[in-house]
Parts: C-alpha cells; structure tokens; sequence
C-alpha cells in the first residue's frame, strides 16, 4: 500500500498548522517524522489516520481517496506518546482487541497475541491489567495491540519518549526488526535526530506546519536542503556562523579570514550563512588548513559518553561535539580548530547552496 | 427520663412492617428514586460524554445553564409542575415525582460525569476507533467501565437528593405514590406524637442511604471532587 498526501493544509480556528505538504510514501518503507515540538508531527499522523480532516487537499491510499474516509474503515493502527491501554481489559484481551472485532476465529487470535507477545517480551504478563505494568511494558502492550492486526499504515507518535533511556535504545532496535518482515508504511514521529539516524529509512523533516525535506534519511543528514533542516537534524544543532564570501576568500569578520574550498569558489560572492557541524571542530589540527581559534569555554555539556562544548569565539558562539568525557572551566581560554574544508553554505533564504565534498560518502553521527 | 431504653421493644419496626400503609410509603418512595436515578444516568451519560469530548457553539454557556438549575429553589417550581402534572393525568404517579427531581439531578450528574469522563485521555476513544469500535460498543465496553467509579458516585449524589425531597415528592402525590416523608408526618395527631413510631421509621429511612454510602465508600471523595483531581 502506498500513502499520498497532496497539498494538505490544516487550518485550526484560524491558525494554521500544517501548511501545504505534499508526501508520498512508498510501500514497506519505514518513515521518521522528525521536528520540533509544535512542529506538526502529531497533526500529520493524525491527518494521515484519518483521526482529522484537512481543511485543504487530498490523501491517496494505493491510488484511492480516503480523504473524507473514517478511521475505523482505514485499516491502520497507531501507538501514542502517553501509555494507552484499555484498563478494564487484560494484557490479553488488549492486544487481542482488534482481531476480536475483525471476527478472527480464536484459534488464530490466540496464536497471534502469542507471537506479538513474544516477540515485545510481555508473554508472562499476559493475564495482568496495564495499570499493574511499568511503563515500558505498558508501552510494549500498546505496541503489540498496533501490530497483531495487518495494518496498513503504522503510526508511532513519539512512542518512546516517556520511556527511560536504555529501554528506549532497547525497544528502538526491536521496532526496527520487527518492520523487516512487513509490508506496511511505518510512520515514526521524533524530535531526536539520533534517533531518527538510529532508525534509518526515510525522514520528513517538519518546520512550523511545513515539509522542508524529504528523503532517504543518511542523504538527508549529509545533503540537508537549507539551513533549518540541518539545525533540525544534528544534535547539538549545527553552528551557523554568518560570513562574507569573496572569489577566493571567506570573511568571517573583518579580521577573520582564510582561502575557501574550491567548491565554494563556483558561488556569487556575497554575504552566506555557513554551517559547520559541531562534531567536525575539533580540540586538535585534523589537517594543516585548519583554522585555529582561540575562544572561551561557557559550559561543558556531559551527555553519555560524550561531551557537548559550548564556547564563544569573541564574535560568535560554536559548540563542540568531543567524544568521551572532558572537563573545562567557565572561562578556560582554549584554542579550538575550524576545518575550512567542511563547511555548508547557505544562502540568505536559507536553502543549501553548497555542501561540502567530505559529506557526500560517510555518515558521522552527531 | 433514662439514656438506656428499660424496655427493649422492636413493636414499632414490626408494626410498621406489617401496616400498608406504611412500608407502601418505603416501596413508593424506593420506587420513584430508583425511577429518576435510571432517567438520570441514561440522560446524563450521554450529554456529559458530548460536553466532555466535543466542542461546539454555546458549549460553555449551556453546560453553565445546566448548573443555574440547581440554583433555583424547588418551591419555585411547585406550582407549575402541580399544574402540569395534574393536567397531563400523571398526578399521584411515580413517574411523576422522578421526572420532577430529574430538573436538579440530571444537571447535577451531568455536571459530575463530565468531570471523570474528561479525566480519561481522548486518545482512548481514539484507539479504541483505530481498533475498529463502532461509538456504542465503545462506550459500553471501554468508556463506561473506566467512569465505575463516577457513575457510583453520582448514583450517590441522585440518591441522597431524591431521597430526601419532600416538597416536590408530597406535592405530587396524594394517596397511591406517597413517599415515607410524608407518611411520617401522620405520627403527628390531635391526640399527640407516637415517637415510638416515628423514631422507628426515622431509622428505617436512614438503611437505604447507609447502604448506597458503603458501596461507593472509596469514591467518596473523589466524586466531591467532580472526578477532577
């Protein structure tokens, strides 16, 4: 089953919060939704379950129009960001609820909650009631009553963020498998680039009610379509550092500048804003080009086994991206080293003008 | 004058139970409360579950109306209801005494159900439409076990309100649906008070609300609360 939205606008008392999008989804693929909170995730999974109805445009299952169809007659299931689970019901009778009422013969429905069960591993808690449940296996029960039936769309609302870390990861790489073997769309809505990089396949970058890209997930990452999708999709957010671009030189201010990459050499000169991800400036030269800069440590952010370091240069701020654990001072003056060769340019409108040679090919997270 | 009774008689209780006349003033008065508190739920689940879950013009305003009705007194509404009911032929019916109370009951437990109906997510109903419920299976079988406990509570609330009304129950009657209240009334004579009687039946009174109390002991509390917590 393929998915097309086309020219949806939703209009909510008169704010509008998805605005023209056009997306088409392709059978079996497994899709990310990725934007900030307010960004229109939870609206588009909505307007594509047919839980709302745009106010403009249409949406095509496998061709057809369904864009007035109720849910109950889409076939697609959804998990949400809050634990839902009927509490009158056992673990059992919940994931065993939409095979009920399709009038699946018992046999069949006892043989597929078993398999579903088994594979989120909530066989032994079968005969309990969600609410005497963690709210991980809370979670995994609503999960499972999403895919014991053959839907086919499958929309997860940020289904993991209640969760605790680890189990995230955990369930993270399950969902991941268990969407091998099927022939569904799975629609997956994150604020977190990690994940979305985790979890592979395409992501649909969502700004403010808007698609700003949409594409195969890696390319996305390597190849964003302007400065907002880039912000959107590295963590820490990329830095942007506003520069002037002459024939051969990049002017950061009037003191600051270097040669610039060939590539960059094709674009009119003028004023670009240009991007720099946080994990390509490093505390050490990588190459003798590199541009040192000596800056001020503002705090050092320990996430993980990684450190995000915030410094200000005296005219702009960056953050760094370290691997392992590093300890600064407030203060601590440092040299920090620029690589000239890794930077996105973007024009004044925001979208990508250049990208730099080194992205295309490899996959660095962060 | 002693606080320990000397003789120990249960007369009253056993000449209350075996006199019509007065166990019919309990069985009328059980009648017509258990009548209203059935008209109530079927109206209010209903209403409170629009009021709760959509949005539409002059909600707000209508649900604040609802409320203005407790705000009036019953003797105001005397007259008319005498009038109305008498002229439609239900006068001295049960019927009669539990449609006049629904006017206080069915805003007071719209009122309540909307609370605990509100306190369950949204995304319930929508799950349970994702998972192919059509609306009243739905409500039967998922929405209305997950407000028991708000329907317990407001079955309390319409209990004790009709169950102690007089002045609508008395005016409505006369002879064949008369409620304990006023049947209590006759202990009072010209030839003086039969107290022995009338503390009988005033204990007798209270069993029924005992009992309704006891079921919904552990909601208590949070029905006063609307189911808002």
């Amino acid at each position: 089953m393929s998915l097309h939205l086309q020219n949806i606008d939703h209009v909510v008392g008169g704010q509008s919060h998805i605005s023209g999008v056009n997306l088409e989804l392709e059978p079996g693929s497994f899709n990310v939704l990725l934007g900030r909170t307010l960004a229109g995730k939870t609206t588009l999974m909505r307007l594509m379950a047919g839980l709302e109805q745009p106010t403009r445009g249409r949406i095509f299952m496998d061709g057809k129009d369904v864009t007035g169809v109720s849910v109950r007659k889409r076939n697609v299931s959804m998990v949400y960001q809050q634990f839902i689970n009927y509490p009158s019901m056992t673990v059992r009778d919940n994931i065993a609820s939409p095979l009920k009422l399709a009038n699946t013969p018992q046999q069949e429905i006892d043989r597929r909650v078993g398999s579903i069960a088994e594979m989120l591993h909530i066989e032994h808690l079968l005969d309990r009631y969600p609410q005497e449940l963690s709210g991980g296996q809370q979670q995994r029960t609503a999960m499972g009553r999403a895919l014991v039936k053959d839907a086919d769309l499958i929309l997860f609302d940020e289904p993991l963020v209640n969760l605790d870390y680890k189990l995230r990861e955990e369930l993270r790489d399950e969902l991941r498998e268990l969407f091998k073997a099927r022939n569904c769309i799975a629609v997956y809505a994150t604020t977190e680039p990690n994940e979305a990089l985790a979890l592979g396949g395409n992501t649909a970058v969502l700004h403010e009610g808007k698609l700003l890209q949409y594409g195969p997930t890696e390319q996305v990452y390597r190849e964003p379509n302007g400065r907002h999708s880039a912000e959107m999709f590295s963590e820490p957010p990329i830095n942007i550092v506003p520069g002037k671009l002459t024939a051969t030189e990049i002017t950061f201010d009037q003191s600051l500048h270097f040669p610039c990459d060939p590539g960059l050499q094709r674009l009119t000169p003028g004023d670009y804003d240009f991007g720099v991800r946080a994990s390509h400036i490093t505390l050490k030269p990588q190459s003798a080009d590199d541009l040192e800069l000596p800056v001020l440590v503002d705090v050092a952010e320990i996430s993980g086994s990684e450190t995000f370091l915030h410094v200000r240069h005296e005219r702009f701020p960056l953050v760094l991206h370290l691997a392992g654990i590093h300890e600064f001072h407030v203060n601590d003056a440092i040299n920090v080293y620029f690589p000239t060769h890794q930077l996105y340019a973007f024009d004044k409108q925001g979208s990508t003008v250049h990208i730099p040679s080194s992205a295309q090919g490899s996959v660095a997270h962060g | 004058m002693t606080l320990w009774p000397k003789n120990l008689t249960f007369d009253n209780y056993i000449g209350i139970f075996t006199n019509s006349s007065w166990y019919m003033g309990y069985v009328n008065s059980m009648l017509y409360v258990a009548l209203n508190m059935l008209i109530t739920i079927c109206v209010a689940l209903p209403a409170a579950y629009a009021f709760s879950r959509y949005r539409f013009i002059g909600d707000k305003h209508l649900f604040f109306w609802l409320l203005t009705n407790l705000m009036a007194p019953p003797a105001v509404f005397l007259l008319p209801y005498f009038q109305l009911y008498y002229s439609v032929g239900l006068f001295d019916t049960h019927i009669a005494v539990a449609l006049a109370h629904c006017l206080f009951n069915i805003p007071l437990a719209i009122w309540i159900l909307e609370g605990f109906m509100s306190s369950v997510p949204k995304e319930i109903d929508e799950t349970a439409y994702i998972d192919g419920y059509s609306f009243p299976r739905f409500f039967i079988k998922i929405f209305i076990p997950m407000i028991r406990s708000g329907i317990g509570v407001t079955l309390f609330f319409l209990f004790m309100f009709s169950w102690v009304e007089l002045l609508l129950a008395r005016t409505l009657t006369a002879t064949d649906a008369q409620p304990i209240g006023m049947i209590m009334t006759r202990t009072s004579t010209a030839s003086g008070i039969d107290w022995g009687t009338l503390a009988a039946a005033g204990v007798l009174t209270i069993v029924p609300g005992i009992l309704v109390v006891y079921f919904v002991r552990n909601h208590i509390a949070k029905g006063f609360a609307l189911g808002r917590t």
